[in-house]
């Protein structure tokens, strides 16, 4: 049965969602926080919300400053606010919206390749396409770029160096 | 605590192998052989620290008295660390870093594999997210290994020179402490010569890629788990902890 209690439950925790999914990153910043999969859930409980937030990699410099404004825009939507941080399950790049990689695109990092993070085997390799002309024609290099997330890539048609978020 | 006491020093040993790796790692900032590498290594160093950043303060949670990462970190002497040998070890060439950066990564993937599946939750967790990260490094660090051993004439010289120096370092990785023993008991850490053949399996596809062959070591060694270090971690420290030692308490 559902009742008044849960419909009105149901309803914070959407407005709560909204309020906190829509916080950018603060080094990919044409994504959100639920686009790149790292915002787990928004909870409401007796007035609280309640965010958990993973972190994409164990020493990213980033997640208290995630966690910080997600905290901002809860507050700003009139909750009162607890941030819990979490690493089981561990985040995947699979995790990322569809949305998530056509903006990560648009912005010319090329978004991670589906089903690739069993291939980070040794000597492995991946096809990366160019986000700028879509050539199969790339190569890497390097295993690490700007960003912890982020390897560098090469087109080899157009010329142009770029991002490839890596697979995790 | 008293029954956490051992996890708690298992916590501690193992942050202290990441925490002094990826200082060293970080080391190598602004002085690397190429733009790529100067992004890589304070890369990889940032995946250690965060590990080392997750091990110190599940430690200090469990000791319940107040302490925090920090303390672990800026406040111990070298006495107290537990860090393998091979860690502390000077950066020397690019060689030697990334060589030293194999064998570490090449026993921790199989290991943090092994804690993720096993009995202690939190670290579990801690771990599933480091098997990504160190997967990466056994991979960037082997692939270095392997144009280095099979390049230049020269390059391969230093490489062979790096092997000769730092093998015997790699035993100690395999070495069983009281408490590591407790908590592989109980299924929290899995034991290390159980992990010995995916070690040895890693470095021989590198090495024989690379033209390097395993030496034989006479004197393997030792000592870092029992607190006894080389002169270099009381350099290493001394730049690491010179803040809170100047400035006491120092926050910002």
């Amino acid at each position: 049965m559902v009742t008044a209690l849960d419909i009105n439950t149901s309803r914070e925790r959407a407005r709560a969602w909204a309020a906190a999914s829509v916080v950018p990153d603060p080094e990919v910043p044409c994504v959100n926080v639920e686009e790149l999969g790292i915002l787990r859930s928004v909870d409401v409980v007796d007035g609280v919300a309640i965010a958990k937030v993973t972190p994409t990699y164990s020493g990213c410099p980033a997640v208290l400053a995630i966690e910080l404004a997600i905290e901002a825009a809860l507050l700003d939507a009139g909750f009162e606010a607890r941030i819990e941080r979490v690493f089981s399950p561990a985040w995947t790049t699979d995790w990322i919206t569809p949305r998530g990689r056509e903006k990560l695109k648009a912005y010319g990092i090329a978004p991670p390749v589906d089903g690739t993070s069993s291939r980070m085997e040794l000597f492995g390799e991946t096809r990366v396409s160019c986000p700028r002309c879509d050539s199969q024609q790339t190569e890497k290099l390097s295993e690490f770029g700007s960003t912890a997330c982020k390897a560098q890539f090469r087109c080899l048609d157009c010329g142009e160096p770029f991002d490839y978020f890596k697979c995790l | 605590m008293a029954s956490n006491s051992e996890l708690i020093d298992v916590l501690v040993t193992l942050g202290d192998d990441h925490l002094i790796l990826g200082h060293r790692l970080s080391q190598w900032c602004g002085h690397a052989p190429m733009l790529e590498e100067d992004l890589s290594m304070p890369n990889m160093a940032l995946d250690l620290i965060g590990q080392a950043r997750n091990l110190y303060s599940y430690a200090a949670d469990l000791e319940g008295r107040g302490r925090t990462e920090d303390d672990f970190a800026y406040l111990r002497s070298d006495r107290e660390y537990r860090n393998c040998l091979m860690v502390e070890r000077p950066n020397g060439d690019f060689a030697h870093t990334m060589l030293r950066q194999l064998y570490f990564a090449a026993f921790m993937k199989p290991f943090w594999e092994r804690v993720a599946a096993g009995s202690d939750d939190r670290l579990a967790s801690y771990a599933a997210k480091a098997v990504k990260e160190v997967s990466y490094h056994v991979r960037h660090a082997g692939e270095w290994v392997v144009r280095l051993g099979d390049g230049t004439e020269h390059s391969a010289a230093r490489m062979r020179e790096a092997v000769d120096a730092l093998h015997p370092y790699t035993d100690e990785l395999f070495t069983v402490t009281q408490p590591m023993r407790k908590a592989i008991e109980k299924g929290i850490i899995p034991d290390p010569k159980d992990i010995k053949d995916d070690w040895m399996v890693t470095i021989n596809l590198v090495f024989n890629q690379a033209f390097l062959a395993v030496p034989e070591v006479a004197f393997p060694q030792q000592g870092g788990r029992e607190g006894l270090h080389t002169e270099s971690l009381g350099h290493l420290l001394s730049e690491l902890q010179y803040m809170q030692r100047a400035y006491p308490g120092l926050s910002w």
